[in-house]
């Protein structure tokens, strides 16, 4: 590492950082803060709790619930102490919860699916598109902040109005329209048999909901001694804007990234919900709402807990992240407005 | 004011077209089949009658000749789904009472309630009330609107009886107007009023710190005074340019999930439907109301941003 960045380093780049005594960085300061904060550190763990049963979702189905989260089961099932149930009774409508923690636990879905092995695989399908769509929108988001903010001109422009263009069009609108051309004619390895391009669509709706407050912090920094420092040492524009300029972006990145997932979460539920995302069979949490939905009002278990496990799940995700925000940077106003529909 | 005027209609006439022309790219370019005209003419029909279609609709000119005779036809009112059939135009018409209603509704009452909730919470900042709001803003900004409707349907509607289950009837029967949209205003509501609400609280903590506020005090002035006509007026810009923005959204067909889960017909839902469909020429209409919309209700809250802080010029 250069003296230059090491100067960078010592710059002081919050007043936090200014009030931190010696030795102490803003990300252990931040920790400590975090740690006394009882409530977001609960339902940080609520969240982690639930990210480790949806990662195990193979386990229950094969060792417990001895069911795939496709298989349809019409026969009769034999529970302990002489009773047999049937997954849907004669008349179409399906079980309710049973509460045998191994025979639908929570009850089948319309078509004799074991909820409780679908919620888990599901969970796994949403967390897990949830999370590419937050790392895309805060990689792309980042770089064209930074690009836009460091050069700016005609670069700061053409960016600024794209991202303009996207924040115009409705959220939900913008991604049930790329969701619906790419599960029909895919894009490049995007199609609507891969995960990925409901993570594609939602990461890239949030794009300018990080590249604005980015680029207004790096048009900032940019007029820095430390910048000019770098540039006199003769370091390439590429070297400033991701050696010198983006760690000090770090604390701003990090608050946004507990928001940006609780609404990638959300986006990716309502674009199953309308069909544009995840395809039936394979569940997730917004298609499972949905296809317990066509029931209505038969069996509204189907829709109440997958609902359930969004709704918790998108809370502990968005209280965690008030929680991260308010210890990194208490000033902060950072926010993510939500997808209201 | 004629230069804010010219410079607004400016920006509108550039952001109309180049979203529509973004909408028409990536629908005709993605149209599956690549062809509408198979699509208008059927399964049954042969080369000859594909082509002519074709011919008959402009499929075989180049995109930019499309593009323009779509724009011609959304403008004087001929734009008719090559997919479903009816006339655009008329059918957003159509849809628009139930989608008014709806953002209108529920418009007043997000904004209302927010600033209700906003101003208790920061009066009470650190106290058991503002915590009780705290959590309330954190489970209303992390609820499905689709999923509180569902919710609202079967426990409110079906189970308890109070409200009916679905769509939307015409102000001209005001009592079962309102009581079919009571459910919808509230669902599409709280998501607003717990972002709101939070937003509106810092803001007036913000502005209690602020100069003119400990002027205001010294004067002797009463604290709700100080409240309402210093702190308020100030706190208010940043939800209202939220609100201006939602609203018009919403207006402009925004509210898919809350008219789908209610399945109130409105312009959202016509989106969406469209959107299933590939109805290229219905998308473009109800994106261009939505840019419309916008648009026009950014103007709106400048304007009303100039009247609430007179430090700010219209430019």
């Amino acid at each position: 590492m250069s003296t230059v960045t090491e100067i960078a380093f010592e710059e002081p780049v919050t007043p936090d950082e200014r009030d931190a005594p010696p030795g102490v960085g803003i990300y252990a300061l931040a920790w400590r803060r975090l740690r006394r904060n009882r409530v977001a550190m609960f339902f940080g763990f609520i969240f982690l709790l639930i990210v480790v049963m949806c990662l195990l979702a193979p386990v229950y189905a094969s060792s417990i619930a001895h069911l795939g989260p496709d298989t349809e089961v019409l026969g009769p099932i034999k529970l302990g102490g002489g009773k047999t149930i049937y997954a849907i009774n004669l008349v179409g409508v399906p079980i309710g919860p049973t509460w045998n923690f191994s025979h639908f636990f929570l009850g089948a879905d319309e078509n004799s699916r074991d909820i409780a092995v679908r919620l888990l695989y599901g969970g796994r399908n949403s967390l897990e598109i949830g999370t590419v769509a937050m790392l895309i929108t805060m990689l792309f988001g980042t770089a064209l902040g930074l690009i836009a903010g460091y050069f700016r001109g005609w670069m700061d422009q053409l960016i600024s109005r794209v991202m303009d263009v996207i924040w115009a069009y409705p959220a939900v609108l913008l991604g049930i329209t790329l969701g619906t051309v790419i599960n029909i004619r895919g894009f490049l390895f995007l199609h609507s048999t891969t995960l990925m391009s409901t993570a594609f669509v939602v990461g890239f709706v949030y794009i300018p909901y990080i590249v604005r407050p980015v680029r207004a912090q790096v048009l900032g920094l940019r007029e820095r001694e430390f910048v000019d420092a770098a540039r006199q040492q003769g370091l390439s524009s590429f070297r400033i804007m991701f050696g010198e300029l983006l760690p000090n972006l770090s604390s701003t990145i990090v608050v946004f990234v507990p928001l940006i997932l609780a609404n990638a979460i959300i986006l990716e539920a309502a674009l199953d919900f309308l069909g544009a995302g995840v395809q039936p069979p394979t569940p997730a949490w917004g298609n499972m709402i949905q296809e317990g939905l066509q029931q209505f009002p038969g069996a509204f278990h189907a829709v109440l807990i997958p609902g359930l496990a969004l709704v918790i799940t998108i809370m502990s995700v968005n209280i965690f992240g008030d929680g991260v925000r308010d210890a990194l940077d208490p000033r902060s106003k950072a926010a993510v407005r939500q997808v209201k529909d | 004011m004629a230069r804010f005027i010219t410079r607004r209609l400016i920006t509108m006439v550039v952001l109309l077209f180049v979203i529509s022309l973004v909408t028409f790219v990536l629908f005709v370019v993605a149209l599956p089949g690549g062809n509408p005209a198979a699509m208008i003419a059927g399964r049954l029909a042969n080369q000859a009658e594909v082509h002519l279609i074709s011919v008959k609709y402009g499929f075989d000119k180049p995109i930019w000749v499309q593009y323009v005779k779509t724009m011609g036809n959304i403008f004087t009112g001929q734009a008719y789904s090559y997919q479903q059939g009816f006339n655009v135009v008329q059918e957003i018409r159509n849809g628009l009472p139930a989608t008014l209603s709806l953002a209108i509704g529920a418009g007043v009452f997000w904004l209302l309630a927010s600033i209700a909730l906003g101003t208790l919470a920061a009066v009470r900042s650190g106290k058991y009330t503002d915590r009780v709001l705290t959590v309330l803003a954190m489970v209303g900004v992390s609820m499905p609107p689709f999923y509180l409707g569902a919710l609202l349907i079967y426990f409110v509607g079906y189970k308890a009886g109070i409200i009916p289950l679905q769509g939307y009837v015409g102000i001209t029967h005001p009592w079962q107007w309102f009581k079919h949209l009571v459910a919808p205003w509230f669902t599409l509501s709280v998501l607003f009023i717990g972002f709101y609400s939070r937003v509106l609280r810092s803001s007036i903590l913000d502005t209690m710190g602020e100069d003119y506020v400990r002027t205001a005090r010294a004067k002797g002035l009463s604290e709700r005074r100080i409240l309402v006509r210093h702190v308020l007026r100030l706190s208010l810009l940043p939800i209202i340019s939220l609100w201006g923005l939602d609203i018009a959204q919403v207006i402009g067909g925004g509210a898919i999930l809350t008219e789908t889960v209610y399945n109130l017909h409105g312009v959202g839902q016509l989106a969406a439907t469209a959107i299933g469909n590939f109805d290229t020429v219905t998308l473009l209409c109800v994106v261009m109301l939505t840019a419309l919309a916008v648009v026009v209700f950014s103007a709106l809250i400048d304007v009303l941003y100039a009247i609430l802080d007179p430090r700010i010029r219209l430019g």
